[in-house]
């Protein structure tokens, strides 16, 4: 099903309470207001990441054009329109069916083109897809199987391709910030967003990683500094969120 | 909705200009809507209107590529000295000497004509496939919605951009249709600006006398010739604006002094009243105030271009980062971080500029006396000295990369 026929079944009362969503997702001081402070951040360090691999003009305004990519865990579209405007060829991907249409008004307001499916990894494996590029961010904390997801990425990946991975470390000090900080005294996220024995350490990724058959070649932390309010990439501070980059060998 | 350009630009001054060629040097486009028309813009005759242009302001100009048309026609400004004069009496024995030894950069700054560096802006913009200048024009509306900016034009015409900014003025017409409100302080003063040609030369240096009523800049131009900016309070400027050419400069005689022989009145007369008018807001989603539109401020120490331009480097360098990440360079987010970096310099100066002002513009003799000795002090104290003409030359702060001569 393309992104156009899903757009066509759906009625007018649906079209409106999505325009409503996707106005939700989108407001840098709503429910969403984590994801968009980090967005520049998180973006930041992928742009780096994907430029270094392919060779591409870090200055450039549409670097990634030729590019085929995946957003697994899309959501609204906060890292596929992004992507879409650097010029990559976009595939967002989202278990939540609801998220869909939301992303799609999204992307036709900004007039973006972006492939939007209700899907996961292993579906996309099924109808044989293939990417340079997987973007796998604050996901793999959700998902039943987190072996079983980078199988079907490493699947999904076109030998030389990258995999950018986020997630939130597991220590007391993750618990302290991602849980009891952001979820119940910042209310930044609904209560139970998270679970923290679901959290992964960098080493537990790098070990699941490996076994899917790719190699990591980068990690980083995203820190949060209080004072400042802001984030920013760190060599040394995992404690909370990470970022990591693997590649398929050639 | 199509869109016509990334950024649509009111006002066609020199910050319009100069923030499209900042724009256009990393790939983003601009139109340029200007109330007047491209042939008022481009006098080429000598007018007496000159810039004290920064040593930033310089090398932001130099990566833009317009410091090479202009470089000729500029004039280094080597020393500048401050005193506290009072007419009749002389200057006062204290006075505070900048010398640029002191600072390792070179000269203090560059005074430039505005005609030369006007026609350089309009030749850059003209020559640049990225920027649509469309003068004379006036905009009617404007509509901000969630993915776009509007603009319609006078006649019926709508430009789209994601990004609309206001480069027009401190009466901001882009600034009151968005809602913004402004503050202001009005100093019941108005700058007499003109030129003069003097017998002496100048020897690259510029003065800045503080007087009761105002200060009394001398500025230097080419050859043997400086620029006045010359304070009063409003009722008197309107007097001594409405004479002949004759009694304005037996009026300004004993306030110049002798020291550069004979001086002789070059070109026309300007008044400007001189006020404090600061916007609320810089920046909201997908709308940014540049220049007076942001900050009209009093030009003491000639720092309403030189605000101007970091303005233009600031908020081209926050757009092109965004552009370079795939953000939505109209995002709230984005435009905020134009506002937090040039809010904080910006309030830091008015405030200091409006302090110096008030201090100097007295002649309470306690106060007086304070001045007076303050300026000894900051003689005395090298260190301080160093802060002071650096401050003045624009070098301190948080810098973007245009001022400190790097292409973003």
């Amino acid at each position: 099903m393309s992104a156009t026929d899903s757009r066509n079944t759906i009625d007018e009362a649906e079209v409106a309470k999505f325009e409503a969503m996707a106005a939700e997702w989108w407001d840098p001081t709503g429910k969403f207001k984590p994801l968009h402070m980090l967005n520049p951040t998180r973006l930041e360090y992928i742009v780096d990441q994907i430029a270094a691999e392919f060779g591409r003009d870090r200055k450039s305004l549409k670097p990634f054009e030729g590019l085929r990519l995946l957003d697994i865990g899309c959501g609204g579209g906060l890292l596929s329109e992004p992507m879409a405007r650097l010029g990559a060829t976009v595939v967002g991907a989202d278990a939540a069916a609801g998220n869909i249409p939301v992303a799609q008004i999204h992307a036709e307001q900004s007039g973006l083109e972006i492939d939007y499916r209700n899907t996961m990894a292993e579906a996309l494996v099924d109808d044989g897809e293939q990417f340079d590029v997987i973007l796998n961010m604050e996901v793999i904390e959700h998902v039943a199987d987190p072996q079983a997801m980078l199988n079907a990425c490493e699947t999904l990946l076109k030998p030389g391709g990258l995999m950018i991975c986020s997630t939130i470390n597991r220590n007391p000090k993750s618990y302290m910030v991602a849980i009891i900080g952001a979820e119940r005294v910042m209310r930044w996220l609904p209560v139970g967003t998270h679970e923290w024995d679901k959290f992964i350490t960098p080493d537990e990724l790098f070990k699941l990683i490996e076994a899917a058959g790719m190699e990591p070649v980068d990690k980083k932390g995203f820190a949060f500094n209080p004072l400042l309010w802001s984030w920013s990439i760190s060599e040394r501070d995992l404690s909370v969120n990470f970022v990591t980059t693997s590649v398929k060998p050639q | 909705m199509k869109i016509d350009a990334d950024i649509i630009i009111v006002g066609g001054g020199l910050n319009g200009p100069a923030l499209a060629l900042a724009l256009a040097s990393g790939g983003l486009s601009s139109v340029i809507i200007d109330a007047l028309p491209l042939a008022t813009r481009r006098k080429p005759a000598f007018d007496g209107r000159a810039y004290a242009l920064s040593l930033t302001s310089v090398q932001m100009l130099k990566v833009l590529g317009i410091w090479a048309a202009v470089q000729a026609e500029s004039q280094p400004m080597l020393d500048i000295k401050v005193s506290d004069g009072k007419p009749g009496k002389g200057a006062a024995p204290q006075h505070v000497h900048f010398d640029h030894h002191e600072i390792s950069e070179g000269p203090m700054g560059h005074m430039l004509e505005d005609r030369y560096l006007r026609a350089a802006l309009l030749d850059a913009v003209k020559a640049s496939d990225l920027i649509t200048q469309i003068a004379p024009a006036k905009v009617e509306a404007q509509e901000i919605s969630a993915s776009h900016a509007e603009v319609t034009l006078e006649g019926g015409k709508t430009l789209c951009g994601r990004v609309l900014v206001g480069c027009d003025g401190r009466r901001s017409g882009v600034a009151m249709r968005a809602g913004i409100a402004r503050a202001g302080h009005d100093y019941h003063q108005s700058g007499l600006v003109c030129a003069v040609s003097h017998q002496q030369p100048h020897n690259s240096v510029a003065y800045q006398q503080f007087m009761p009523s105002g200060p009394l800049a001398i500025l230097p131009l080419k050859g043997n010739h400086s620029a006045i900016v010359w304070t009063e309070t409003t009722a008197r400027a309107a007097v001594i604006a409405a004479m002949s050419d004759n009694d304005f400069m037996a009026e300004l005689h004993p306030r110049f002094g002798d020291f550069l022989g004979e001086i002789k009145l070059k070109g026309k007369r300007f008044s400007y009243p001189l006020n404090l008018t600061v916007a609320n807001k810089f920046a909201q989603a997908r709308l940014a105030l540049v220049g007076d539109a942001a900050h009209g401020i009093h030009y003491l120490a000639g720092q309403g271009l030189n605000l101007g331009l970091r303005d233009v480097a600031v908020l081209a360098e926050v757009l092109l980062e965004a552009a370079r990440r795939g953000e939505d360079i109209g995002n709230a987010l984005v435009l905020a971080r134009y506002a937090q970096w040039r809010g904080v310099d910006t309030a830091a100066l008015t405030a200091s500029t409006d302090l110096i002002n008030k201090l100097f513009s007295n002649d309470n003799p306690l106060l007086r006396a304070a001045r007076v000795a303050g300026l000894g002090i900051v003689n005395a104290i090298p260190a301080a000295r160093r802060d002071f003409i650096r401050e003045a030359a624009g070098l301190t702060g948080d810098l973007p990369r245009l001022l400190k001569g790097l292409p973003i």
